[in-house]
């Protein structure tokens, strides 16, 4: 029935061999050679993702500042012009809309970066209670957006875009961006990233994106930049302990259950959900979000139970082996008062219990 | 559309298993380097142990990658006689030489027969490519 929806790269994808998946009605690529090599030269060197499908929506205006201050749990008001900040826009019972990144491009100039898959529903959201003085503007569909990702990722950007009278990309600090122009394009450049390296995310016209594409595999490859699939970004961002809307958080989950406290205004308040969410915090038999490592061998992955002495306690949201480590990794809910350091548990592996024990997260840490 | 390396002298079932003749008239078998392609990076093989007896059609074990669970459907039946240990720390092996060093079971056959009913290699590419359209 539906048409597979395609990015300005799909092409590109398909000249390169990927192999191709459906995700959120987007024709995406898993990986191009291996998700193990994807992952070691992300690690290592640079690894460049295709990540258009995600949406852009833009918030402009006067009303804006409080009109997002409502929608988000993160500080708008203290966001500066040219700073990112990750946050999450709730419903009434304190679950989930959406994760995003909220760019604040001048006083009442906003856009926020949100999951494809969210994206009709979450500017259904922004539209039902958008207030008066407040334009919002569906971007995505001609906005492409790639990220760069990975230790020399600084350096192949300098090389390709940096020009004698600007500002160098590798100047940029964490959660910041600036605009540089390319080939005539303009170029909305971030210093974010999902992988727990180092790295850009870099916006452009839909238009433009695949000889931009081109350029920076060309600047790039001789550096070991590499082209990565979603299958790599998902190995990464378990790693990194970051969180995959539809698995570490829904509609029903409260980010203060997955971990996500510091994005969360709490003693200030005045967001959409932050009732309900304090009022959930205090049920000691909370959901509670810990990372765990195989002890047998095997891989746990999202859905599968978690056992304590013979029963289900919870379950796995996400998980992996990790081509970092060279074990098994994930993420999983646990109640709250079940959570201790160390907790060993054993998870159903499709009828065999295989054991393993909560671990710190993140898993891979970043260099500084 | 991606190259597949299939060795004409092995049979492969529907489900992109291989299977070879030895020379002691037991049959080694593996999956399909098309199979090896569409998992991926191979992280973990859950295999059954010698003496246990298989079935065509029915799961023998199962194969995980980084990204997909996949279960081993014998193409033959019969009764194991070895199975490729190294798997158990190398599982990559599967990637690296899926006809070779990537081998999973052996096994006496219960219906020599069921062989010939298998597709060679010409057959088996139509095949995939009939599933790929």
């Amino acid at each position: 029935m539906s048409s597979t929806l395609r990015t300005p790269l799909y092409a590109r994808h398909v000249e390169l061999g990927a192999k191709m998946m459906e995700f959120a009605g987007f024709s995406m690529p898993v990986h191009y050679s291996s998700i193990k090599i994807e992952h070691a030269a992300v690690r290592e060197c640079a690894g460049v993702f295709d990540v258009s499908h995600m949406g852009q929506i833009s918030i402009q205006g006067p009303q804006s500042v409080p009109f997002l201050e409502s929608l988000l749990t993160c500080h708008i008001s203290t966001l500066e012009p040219g700073q990112v900040r990750y946050g999450l826009m709730c419903n009434e019972d304190g679950g989930c809309v959406d994760d995003v990144t909220v760019y604040r491009r001048a006083e009442h100039d906003f856009f926020l970066c949100v999951n494809a898959a969210n994206l009709q529903s979450g500017l259904g959201w922004i539209l039902e209670h958008r207030p008066q003085g407040c334009t919002v503007h569906d971007e995505s569909s001609s906005t492409g957006l790639v990220a760069l990702q990975g230790p020399h990722s600084a350096r192949i950007l300098d090389q390709l875009i940096a020009t004698n009278d600007s500002v160098k990309p590798s100047a940029l600090k964490r959660f910041r961006f600036s605009t540089w122009s390319w080939e005539q394009t303009s170029l909305c450049v971030s210093r974010t990233g999902y992988t727990g390296s180092d790295g850009f995310e870099i916006y452009i016209d839909s238009s433009a994106t695949p000889n931009f594409f081109d350029a920076l595999m060309e600047t790039g490859a001789p550096l070991g930049l590499v082209p990565a699939g979603l299958g790599a970004r998902d190995t990464l961002r378990i790693e990194a302990a970051l969180p995959l809307y539809g698995h570490e958080l829904d509609s029903e989950t409260s980010p203060l259950d997955a971990g996500l406290e510091k994005f969360i205004k709490r003693k200030d308040g005045g967001f959409l959900g932050h009732e309900a969410m304090e009022r959930r915090a205090t049920d000691p038999a909370r959901p509670h979000l810990i990372g765990f490592e195989l002890i047998d061998r095997g891989v746990a992955r999202a859905g599968y139970p978690i056992y304590s002495e013979e029963k289900v306690i919870g379950h796995v949201t996400s998980g992996t082996p990790s081509p970092t480590l060279g074990k098994s990794i994930g993420l999983g809910f646990v109640p709250h008062d079940q959570a201790k350091e160390g907790l060993v548990f054993s998870i159903d592996v499709r009828g065999r219990k295989i054991a393993a024990q909560r671990t710190k997260i993140p898993f891979v840490v970043k260099p500084k | 559309m991606a190259d597949y390396n299939l060795p004409s002298e092995h049979r492969y079932s529907s489900d992109d298993e291989w299977a070879s003749l030895t020379t002691e008239g037991q049959y080694l078998i593996g999956i399909s380097d098309y199979a090896q392609q569409q998992l991926g990076d191979i992280v973990f093989v859950e295999l059954p142990t010698p003496g246990d007896v298989v079935t065509a059609g029915r799961p023998l074990g199962v194969i995980e990658s980084v990204k997909a669970v996949s279960d081993i459907v014998s193409p033959l039946s019969g009764e194991i006689i070895s199975i490729n240990e190294d798997l158990a720390d190398n599982p990559e092996r599967i990637n690296e030489d899926c006809y070779s060093s990537g081998w999973l079971i052996c096994i006496e056959p219960s219906e020599p027969a069921e062989f010939n009913e298998l597709m060679n290699a010409d057959e088996y590419l139509t095949h995939i490519e009939e599933r790929e359209d």
